[in-house]
């Protein structure tokens, strides 16, 4: 029998026609939901289309495709590099805010001492709330005469900013929000990597007399660099694809202080109707994200460490 | 050293206690808020406890709209998303995984590279393609989606080629058709995974708020996120009733949560990180 020659690939090498029924469901979601819509997409991009029109009826492309229009207009306008002034600006405090609150999220809940399972639960409450109820709260909380925060400062004689209404302070409100709603969920996938790590490794470096701060950095942040990475590049896409929080908290505002790029894309394409310009600006989104995930697989090469 | 051990735990407890404040300062917010008349809400001093406490926001928040109703439309729509992406996707791994086939490997390598594609990039074709199939305004354009999971195929993938090929040639050499390996070997043996994708897939689906935004705007059909948003007036935002309707939008995802904890916490171990 030749079956262990094709071990990895199977049972038995009864080849497509075995394979078809059970691709069959995702291949379909595959081609319609995926595939084609990249491609439409990449096709409106290159058209004056305003949503109405019937998309690719006769004559479709003679009346509305405008070549390289659209990526001009956005590139030479100063609106997107505002945009991603202002998501440049949310990154730079969100991930580190977020990765030092999720380590130690995922220290304190890697210990095994009484009342551990209860503050998992609390962690993670923020997590299971919906972008909509924690922006709503948040919004609450924030407001700057009746609202928690201000008032919380104030009994440390702190006379706090416009948070939302603040052009300066807008954008940090939405960091804000946003490390408090995403350390728990990343402080679970850090606590994954922080269990496996092997105890004899922190029992061998207090043998050699190391305290907890040098354990963590040595032993604990090294070896735990794969989640880390994962963390870091699932957090910087997540990060350019900001907008739930942003649409319900500021709408952009103020003065478009948090306009960024999927508000754009929401505003142009169904608010605007302009789907053409917005089907533009999601391509650039495309790239840009397609070459932050690059560099940082580039990058990984430097600093993490896969051999643990 | 017995000192210095006491020392680390008060630390540790004083540190995680912090951050468990911190982590609920917002929710006791929340509850305090909603418990204020609407008058309480804009005193000066503010109230940190009502004084008063009413119910009023609550009444207004279920006279509003239907709440038994925008939950059993988010239920109904996140418990078919969930079993839709689970079995869709637990086919198409055990294809991959365990069944060999001219481009097993790039056909995957495709699956894989679309996850790569930022949902806004799809979101304009994809209203176009709903409107052609009539789907706008019904739950089907926001549960078929649901068919294509790449991550969750990834996730299956990696457990279905953990299982071993005497246990699926045995039940074959027993007469079982491949339909049957698939049911009653493979499936039950990815049931770590599964929980674990079946959380994650139902909160996706529970909290998300663009694509319902865009296809569901009849009153009728809204899920509870949708429902949520419409609750915030433009002007003077009547704090009372929006938290209200936080907490009460909260519950049932709470509740499944706790059903689901043990599950998930497991799963969510043994997946571990491997991408």
């Amino acid at each position: 029998m030749p079956q262990k020659a094709n071990r990895r690939g199977g049972p038995k090498k009864d080849g497509l026609f075995t394979a078809v029924p059970f691709l069959l469901p995702s291949l379909l979601g595959l081609l319609v939901f995926s595939l084609l819509p990249l491609l439409v997409s990449a096709l409106i991009s290159f058209t004056d289309w305003n949503g109405l029109d019937q998309l690719l009826a006769p004559g479709f492309l003679q009346e509305h495709f405008i070549g390289l229009e659209n990526y001009k207009n956005i590139l030479l306008g100063a609106e997107l590099w505002k945009v991603l002034g202002n998501t440049g600006a949310y990154i730079i405090m969100y991930i580190p805010l977020m990765l030092a609150a999720s380590l130690l999220e995922a220290y304190l809940l890697s210990s095994t001492r009484r009342g551990v399972s209860a503050f998992r639960v609390v962690y993670y409450l923020p997590v299971l709330t919906s972008w909509v109820a924690a922006s709503l709260i948040w919004t609450s909380v924030l407001s700057p005469q009746y609202g928690a925060m201000n008032n919380l400062l104030a009994l440390f004689g702190i006379q706090g900013p416009g948070w939302l209404l603040d052009e300066k302070w807008a954008m940090a409100a939405i960091v804000l929000v946003s490390v408090w709603k995403d350390a728990g969920f990343f402080g679970l996938i850090l606590l994954s990597g922080m269990v496996g790590i092997n105890k004899s490794y922190y029992e061998a470096a207090s043998l050699d007399g190391a305290g907890a701060w040098k354990k963590f950095w040595r032993i604990t942040v090294p070896l735990m660099s794969p989640a880390i990475f994962y963390v870091l590049i699932v957090a910087l896409i997540n990060a350019f694809q900001l907008f739930p929080q942003v649409m319900i908290m500021t709408d952009g505002g103020p003065n478009g202080a948090t306009q960024v790029m999927v508000e754009r894309i929401y505003r142009y394409g169904f608010r605007y109707f302009r789907m053409g310009y917005a089907a533009a600006f999601s391509w650039i989104l495309f790239v840009i994200i397609m070459a932050c995930t690059a560099i940082q697989m580039k990058a990984q090469k430097r600093w993490v460490n896969y051999d643990a | 050293m017995t000192l210095k051990k006491r020392l680390g735990t008060t630390g540790y407890y004083v540190v995680s206690t912090v951050i468990a404040v911190v982590s609920m300062f917002p929710f006791l917010w929340m509850i305090s808020t909603s418990l204020k008349s609407q008058g309480a809400i804009m005193s000066i001093p503010i109230q940190w406890i009502p004084q008063e406490p009413s119910g009023d926001a609550y009444v207004e928040v279920f006279t509003k709209f239907n709440f038994l109703r925008t939950v059993g439309n988010s239920l109904f729509i996140s418990v078919s998303y969930t079993v839709i992406t689970l079995l869709s996707s637990a086919m198409a791994a055990f294809a991959f995984a365990k069944v060999r086939f001219r481009g097993n490997d790039l056909l995957l390598k495709l699956y894989l590279a679309t996850m790569m594609i930022p949902t806004q990039v799809t979101m304009i074709p994809l209203f176009v393609i709903m409107n052609k199939l009539g789907l706008i305004n019904s739950f089907g354009s926001v549960i078929l989606p649901s068919i294509f999971k790449p991550f969750a195929v990834f996730m299956l993938v990696q457990q279905m080629r953990a299982i071993p090929e005497d246990y699926l040639e045995a039940a074959r050499i027993d007469g079982a058709g491949i339909f049957q390996v698939f049911r009653k070997i493979a499936l039950p043996m990815c049931v770590p995974t599964l929980s674990t994708l079946a959380v994650t897939t139902f909160m996706e689906s529970w909290n998300d708020y663009l694509w319902p935004l865009l296809m569901l705007t009849q009153r009728e059909q809204m899920t509870l996120p949708i429902a949520l948003a419409t609750l915030q007036g433009t002007y003077n935002p009547q704090y009372n009733v929006l938290m209200a309707g936080s907490l009460v939008s909260m519950v049932p995802i709470i509740i499944i949560y706790i059903m689901a904890q043990r599950n998930f916490k497991n799963g969510m171990m043994a997946g571990g990180i491997k991408g």
